[in-house]
């Protein structure tokens, strides 16, 4: 590697400053957009000054408040079932010898397949007729069309480099499968789980299709819904800045939390798509 | 000789029978813990699309709720018949082939940059994946923002209009829809490329160094029939995602200027409409444009991987 002249570092220099770049206009855009008063929304410049006036506008608003709770929520609850049945799932892929354990991954590949505005109509109509409308539980059984195979794919991918002599070697001194299980392997596997349930998150956080038909109030919208919702609603003077600050509000926790775990990120991603 | 052909067997038998059992067993659990999260996709995705094939058999409007009655064929017939539905078939395929072969492109530039960084892989990794982490309504509204005339930054640079308005005509819509879904989704394309880059040995790269064969070269003649069976399953993914296509294009036109993609359809139709029967005709059109578009990928994956099978 030392090998490497001036020119080839500097061209690899561009490369990256290219790719950053690249990456992160948008995201300065939108909080450039955030940040600055009502006179400044035309000027058409990156930075014109810290204003913090959109975050108290929204900050006041009850139904972004409720918005986020309601994202928090669903999201967080989807998540947790998700990777609890998901974690069983994954183990016996991982682990154990049994016929069929190649239909359910196929299985699960062919649900995460699955277009979400095939099921978006009978939920509409079967949700309005048992009262699941306009509810966090009607959001959040649809969730698990997308977060139980991502999970069960991100969870046995992680699962299978877990050394598991370690649970024979807990059985061998007397332990039960299950007692092997919970205390042996479970603490292994928490960085995994928790990896695939930052992934899971981020996904039932980015849903729009169902939060958008399936919920029609502050009851249970989420903040993407919320989001369309608010300029749908003041078509005369579109509220730049506020939907900018909102926007920023929640893509912040998101991004520190990918920053954090980059390289599990990374790997769970990746694992599961080339190993499944 | 006869003795020892009767006695192999007997010796055998309850060896075999002792596996059974302890096979037996694991698959019992194995289905016990595999059940629950079975189960419930099952019930999640099956059941509503079976409804959905229902549905998309009735007259079924819930405006008139009480005209509901059986029409076979005939929802899906007004589907296949209207341009409406084609001109969105193409619109979809238009935006998914693009934004898809846009994404393989920058996707494998990005893979190699990574792969092959002398330093900065960690600032290229963490800012790739801030694009894959964003709410992708968030994303479309940040473009659509910057592409307004009146507050974005974009109708600012040198070269450009002051007043350009891509979105409201029909090319700069989809330029900008593409767009916004190559910025959020080639990170995702990048790193399943990366992976694929990390299976090819440096050994064979070295050895064709040795043998005088250029970087170009090399890229195509090692990584990539090497990387096939990465970039099949990279590209099933991504297509399928692509032709789901609905967040952006809402945020960004909600459908207008002949932007209006399969998914914004159904919307329209479902909801906007009301109209339960014929939106779910549409709705298990997409589901079958999904499987054709799958079943094509999983046929030339098969293929792939035997050939490499075949070749090692």
């Amino acid at each position: 590697m030392s090998g490497h002249t001036n020119r080839e570092r500097g061209m690899w220099s561009i490369l990256i400053l290219v790719v950053v770049l690249y990456a992160l206009i948008p995201v300065a855009w939108i909080t450039s957009l955030s940040l600055k008063t009502s006179d400044q929304l035309s000027d058409k410049k990156f930075y014109s000054g810290v204003s913090f006036d959109n975050y108290d506008v929204i900050f006041s608003d009850d139904t972004f408040i409720a918005a986020l709770i309601n994202s928090l929520g669903i999201a967080g609850i989807a998540t947790l079932i998700s990777i609890v049945l998901a974690a069983m799932a994954a183990y016996a892929l991982a682990r154990l010898n049994f016929a069929g354990k190649a239909v359910i991954l196929s299985g699960a590949l062919a649900v995460a397949m699955f277009p979400p505005i095939s099921i978006v109509g009978s939920l509409f109509d079967m949700w309005r007729s048992i009262g699941l409308y306009d509810t966090w539980l009607g959001l959040i059984i649809p969730y698990m069309t997308f977060t139980l195979p991502l999970a069960i794919y991100t969870l046995s991918a992680f699962f299978r480099e877990i050394p598991w002599e370690l649970e024979q070697a807990a059985q061998i001194d007397g332990a039960t499968p299950f007692q092997a299980f919970r205390k042996i392997i479970v603490p292994l596997a928490a960085p995994g789980v928790f990896t695939a349930a930052i992934l899971v998150f981020i996904f039932a956080w980015n849903d729009f299709i169902f939060a958008n038909t399936l919920t029609s109030t502050d009851a249970a919208r989420t903040v993407p819904a919320a989001l369309a919702f608010f300029t749908g609603a003041s078509q005369f003077e579109q509220p730049i800045g506020a939907v900018s600050a909102a926007a920023v509000v929640v893509t912040i926790p998101i991004i520190i939390m990918v920053l954090i775990f980059q390289r599990r990120i990374v790997a769970g991603l990746t694992a599961g798509a080339v190993k499944g | 000789m006869e003795a020892g052909q009767v006695a192999a067997p007997v010796a055998a038998a309850p060896k075999r029978k002792k596996v059974t059992d302890r096979a037996k067993a694991e698959r019992k659990l194995g289905w016990l813990l595999c059940a629950p999260a079975v189960i419930a996709m099952l019930i999640v995705t099956g059941y509503p699309i079976g409804y959905a094939v229902y549905l998309s058999l009735q007259k079924y409007d819930l405006r008139f709720p009480d005209d509901k009655e059986f029409v076979g064929f005939s929802n899906y017939a007004d589907v296949l018949t209207s341009t409406t539905w084609w001109t969105d078939v193409a619109t979809t395929l238009i935006i998914t082939v693009a934004s898809v072969a846009i994404e393989l492109v920058l996707g494998m530039l990005i893979a190699l940059v990574m792969h092959r960084a002398i330093f900065g892989r960690g600032p290229v990794r963490a800012a790739v994946l801030i694009p894959y982490g964003i709410v992708t309504v968030v994303a479309a509204f940040a473009w659509r923002y910057a592409f307004d005339p009146a507050s974005g930054f974009v109708a600012g640079l040198p070269l450009i209009s002051d007043s350009a308005a891509p979105l409201t005509e029909r090319g700069g819509s989809l330029l900008v829809i593409v767009m916004t879904e190559v910025w959020k989704t080639t990170p995702f394309m990048a790193l399943l490329l990366l992976a694929g880059l990390s299976l090819v040995p440096d050994e064979l790269h070295e050895a064709a160094k040795v043998d005088g064969a250029s970087a170009l070269q090399r890229f195509y003649s090692i990584t990539l029939p090497l990387m096939r069976p990465a970039i099949l399953v990279a590209l099933l993914f991504r297509t399928l995602d692509a032709f789901r296509i609905f967040d952006s294009a809402f945020i960004l036109t909600g459908g207008a200027n002949g932007t209006e993609t399969v998914s914004i359809l159904g919307y329209n139709v479902l909801i906007n409409r009301v109209n339960l029967g014929l939106g779910s005709a549409v709705s298990i059109l997409i589901f079958i444009c999904v499987i054709l578009i799958a079943t094509f990928f999983v046929k030339a994956l098969g293929t792939s991987t035997a050939q490499q099978r075949g070749e090692t």
